[in-house]
């Protein structure tokens, strides 16, 4: 049971969503150009990996799930890939690029000011352009957001796993904009 | 210095804001519609929700600006730097007491909200609506804040550029100056 009546039994950010229909405008348009949007060097499946890993830190079920599911459909790989990726990704089969940049989404995570100089510059060594540098903090600082719209309303998420993993294909077709929160 | 260029003129948060303007416009519009939107609470309430998340982040940009905004809205400046003191001692409703300490417990994780701090809030008379915009306020703060201080913008020391900020904030609220902001540039 979420903390207010939001009329509606639907999982996750999607409950309160459709109590606000106002303010889910915004959050979805946000979510389109960060996430979706081709005008970016970073494909989707990399900007999906640095929400869902941001979600995790959070420890956020619905989000790292959702987001999650996303990055595997993107990245095809499978949940075991994923969930190594999100528990060590300095140790994970992934570009060095991707390393330093959910190194930076880490310590996003955890407060602006806990980033060090030391990990923009690894991320520039290794071919991060500010402009991917740019997305990747606003990226993980909106899941910080996310992660919080969902978790301080105490909304409920579907346990099983698998149900994001279905709904993984479609919701990427549909993207953030097109699409019906009530199915 | 920035981790990534932005126009000196424009420190803290508007040089991000113009940096990319197609990620801006959804920001400043939710922003927009939060804290200057219809509402059964004050601008001034709003923006010490706004204040308090920043402080609690330890943005000296965002509360600075937000401070300021808030104590223009209240015409005082004793009701925000008691908020940042001290939730509970402030001189502020029950009700705002309530949405302020859940926003604080936003700041630190959407988990840290309890049913406790939230039934304390309804029974201070909070809506549901009002209980969820200070939600969404503070996760929205603790974008803002990792924004400003993830890509080390500048911060001015000068008082009167909050200020300044300030009356902006409350002139125009958070849509984007129509003409932009070069005019900036000659200060």
């Amino acid at each position: 049971m979420a903390y207010i009546d939001l009329g509606n039994e639907l999982p996750g950010i999607r409950g309160p969503m459709a109590f606000s229909p106002r303010t889910s405008k915004p959050l979805n348009e946000l979510a389109e150009v960060l996430l979706r949007d081709d005008d970016n060097t970073l494909s989707r499946g990399d900007r999906e990996l640095i929400g869902a890993y941001t979600s995790y830190l959070n420890d956020c079920f619905f989000c790292q799930n959702v987001h999650g599911s996303l990055a595997q459909h993107y990245l095809q790989c499978d949940m075991s890939a994923l969930d190594a990726i999100k528990s060590d990704p300095e140790a994970a089969a992934i570009p060095e690029k991707m390393k330093a940049l959910l190194s930076i989404a880490a310590s996003v995570q955890k407060g602006g000011k806990t980033m060090k100089p030391e990990q923009i510059e690894r991320a520039r060594n290794l071919g991060a352009t500010d402009r991917e540098i740019h997305d990747t903090v606003l990226i993980a600082a909106a899941f910080c957001m996310y992660n919080r719209y969902v978790d301080g309303l105490g909304t409920t998420a579907p346990q099983d796993r698998q149900f994001y993993i279905n709904r993984a294909p479609q919701r990427a077709a549909e993207g953030y904009l097109d699409f019906d929160l009530y199915k | 210095m920035s981790y990534i260029p932005l126009e000196t003129h424009l420190p803290g948060i508007t040089g991000l804001l113009e940096y990319r303007q197609d990620s801006a416009k959804p920001i400043r519009e939710l922003t927009q519609l939060l804290l200057r939107g219809p509402s059964s609470l004050t601008e001034g309430e709003r923006e010490l929700i706004a204040t308090i998340v920043s402080s609690r982040n330890q943005c000296s940009f965002c509360t600075a600006a937000h401070t300021a905004a808030a104590d223009i809205l209240l015409e005082e400046d004793k009701t925000s730097a008691a908020v940042k003191q001290d939730i509970a001692s402030a001189p502020v409703t029950e009700k705002m007491k309530a949405l302020l300490l859940i926003a604080a417990q936003v700041q630190e994780s959407g988990k840290s909200v309890t049913p406790f701090s939230i039934a304390n809030a309804k029974e201070a008379g909070a809506t549901d609506m009002e209980i969820h915009d200070t939600v969404l306020i503070a996760a929205l703060f603790c974008l803002y804040n990792r924004y400003v201080d993830g890509l080390a913008t500048a911060t001015p020391s000068d008082p009167a550029f909050y200020q300044g900020l300030g009356q902006r904030l409350k002139q125009h609220g958070y849509n984007r100056l129509p003409n932009g902001y070069d005019h900036l540039k000659k200060k």
